[in-house]
């Protein structure tokens, strides 16, 4: 059986479409996916995140024992501010990417992804033994909610006193929202401003109408996991599973400036890494733009004159580009006549840098 | 619950069949269950006219945001229409599925495979969610 979230009587009420997501009950699409996804790119989306996990370190050494579990240097997060990392094995293959959050000089918060967090809990627990600093997996205690889009500033801020304008991308801070205490975070996974609440399981729901209302003059929609998704893909954001996983490097993924070198001491992957940071990648991650209207899928070959030269990890229909597209890996040197084998016909593809769509700043 | 006409027939891979009472020519969509089960469908892909079908080929593809899925047809014959309306507009099989998101019209030669009557249909998509 799937687990629920907190929210999860909302989304029946809205009419969501629910499906089992890493062992979460979570809203696929509340109605049309597209309008949902074009919703976020120019107004607002309300999104449930619940299932994302929360692991708290703490303690005099958290700093120190985060710089040596994971490829970041963390301890020189500035409190307030947040990091996109990774932790890695021994061998330098991504267990899971993350986003750090430091609360204060003694406190960080890990998020880890819903299907990964136990073992990154696991492996954080082990990794700080040797330090001053107390890691606690606290993911069933709170819910995430996200409001997403050019719009979300506008929203929020008729609910909190906070400081939102003078809150940077990537940073965090605690306030009240609607009068519940959250962790306000100007993070995302859209390609658009936004924040990410963090707050205490019974608060979701309040929150949940509070910001329902707040975003009605706003055209805030609901928006689900699907939407998510091609939101994520539009933005070359990497999917663990799909462009991450434990049989490639952070340098595999072309991520390799989130390794830390450089950073005091010893960390997990750090000599593996070392090996191959060098090293170009056989394959490279790149951006494909199909020219015809049948879509590349995870898994679907992607080939030159027959033969095949990668493979596609993720893919979809971009309602904002009007085309198909797809992240796929792709030996290097094959730029051009690329097609994507579409369940036995060769489709023809330009490959494009990463990503399909950046906002205006 | 969706809708699913009483004077329609219906195919367990969730198509639905108009005009087998003539037995002539048929025409061919999928159902609305099918369409929410997709969700925006973004492509869909039809057999030429003038082709020769068995009952139980694969002859298109639908493609919604997550998914792909094949559209069989229930009868065999020859392909006499096909709607390029829900061509140019996908949008049509999730707005209409019943009307102007039909897909193709066969006309009919030989035996249909075993149809499911709308209650029989029914039965069978609330077995399902």
């Amino acid at each position: 059986m799937s687990r629920p979230t907190p929210l999860r009587e909302i989304h029946e009420s809205l009419g969501a479409t629910l499906t089992d997501f890493a062992g979460w009950l979570m809203p696929l699409r509340y109605g049309s996916e597209s309008a949902e996804h074009n919703a976020v790119r120019q107004a607002a989306g309300l999104f449930d995140l619940s299932h994302m996990g929360e692991i708290f370190v703490t303690g005099p050494q958290a700093g120190q024992a985060l710089d040596y579990a994971l490829v970041g240097h963390l301890s020189a997060l500035a409190p307030g501010r947040a990091r996109y990392t990774m932790i890695v094995n021994e061998r330098g293959g991504v267990l899971d990417d993350l986003i750090v959050y430091r609360l204060g000089d003694e406190e960080f918060m890990v998020v880890a992804n819903a299907s990964n967090y136990e073992k990154v809990g696991e492996e954080l627990k082990n990794r700080a033994k040797s330090y001053n600093a107390v890691v606690e997996d606290r993911s069933e205690q709170y819910a995430l909610i996200a409001v997403q889009g050019p719009r979300a500033q506008e929203i929020l801020v008729t609910l909190t006193d906070a400081d939102l304008a003078g809150l940077k991308y990537y940073a965090g801070l605690p306030g009240l929202v609607d009068g519940r205490q959250a962790l306000i975070a100007r993070t995302g996974y859209t390609g658009e401003d936004g924040f990410e609440l963090f707050v205490a399981n019974q608060d979701a729901v309040p929150l949940w109408h509070a910001l329902t209302e707040a975003g009605r003059p706003y055209e805030l929609r609901a928006a689900g996991l699907s939407s998510r998704d091609t939101l994520r893909l539009e933005a070359g954001m990497p999917l663990y599973g799909n462009e991450l996983g434990v049989e490639l490097t952070p340098f595999d993924a072309g991520l390799g400036r989130v390794v830390k070198f450089d950073k005091p001491g010893d960390f997990v992957g750090r000599s593996a890494l070392e090996a191959v940071k060098d090293t170009p990648p056989r394959r490279r991650l790149v951006g494909l733009v199909a020219r015809g209207r049948r879509v590349p899928r995870h898994g679907y070959p992607v080939t030159k004159d027959g033969a095949v030269v990668g493979e596609v990890t993720s893919g979809a229909p971009s309602q904002t580009l009007g085309k198909p597209i797809a992240m796929a890996y792709v030996d290097n040197g094959a730029d051009a006549g690329l097609a994507v084998d579409i369940r036995g016909s060769h489709e023809p593809m330009d490959l494009i840098e990463l990503p399909f769509y950046r906002r205006n700043k | 619950m969706s809708n699913i006409p009483d004077e329609l027939s219906y195919t367990k891979e969730h198509e639905w069949v108009a005009g087998l009472d003539d037995g002539i020519t048929v025409t061919i969509g999928i159902t609305a269950y099918a369409a929410e089960a997709l969700g925006d469908v973004v492509f869909v892909q039809l057999p030429e006219v003038g082709s020769t079908v068995e009952a139980g080929d694969s002859v298109g593809e639908v493609e919604s945001t997550k998914s792909v899925s094949e559209i069989y047809t229930p009868v065999g014959g020859e392909i006499v229409e096909v709607n390029q309306a829900v061509v140019d507009d996908p949008s049509l099989a999730n707005s209409d599925s019943y009307g102007d998101g039909w897909m193709f019209r066969v006309r009919v030669e030989g035996d249909p495979e075993d149809l499911l009557t709308a209650e029989e249909y029914s039965a069978l998509t609330s077995g399902e969610s």
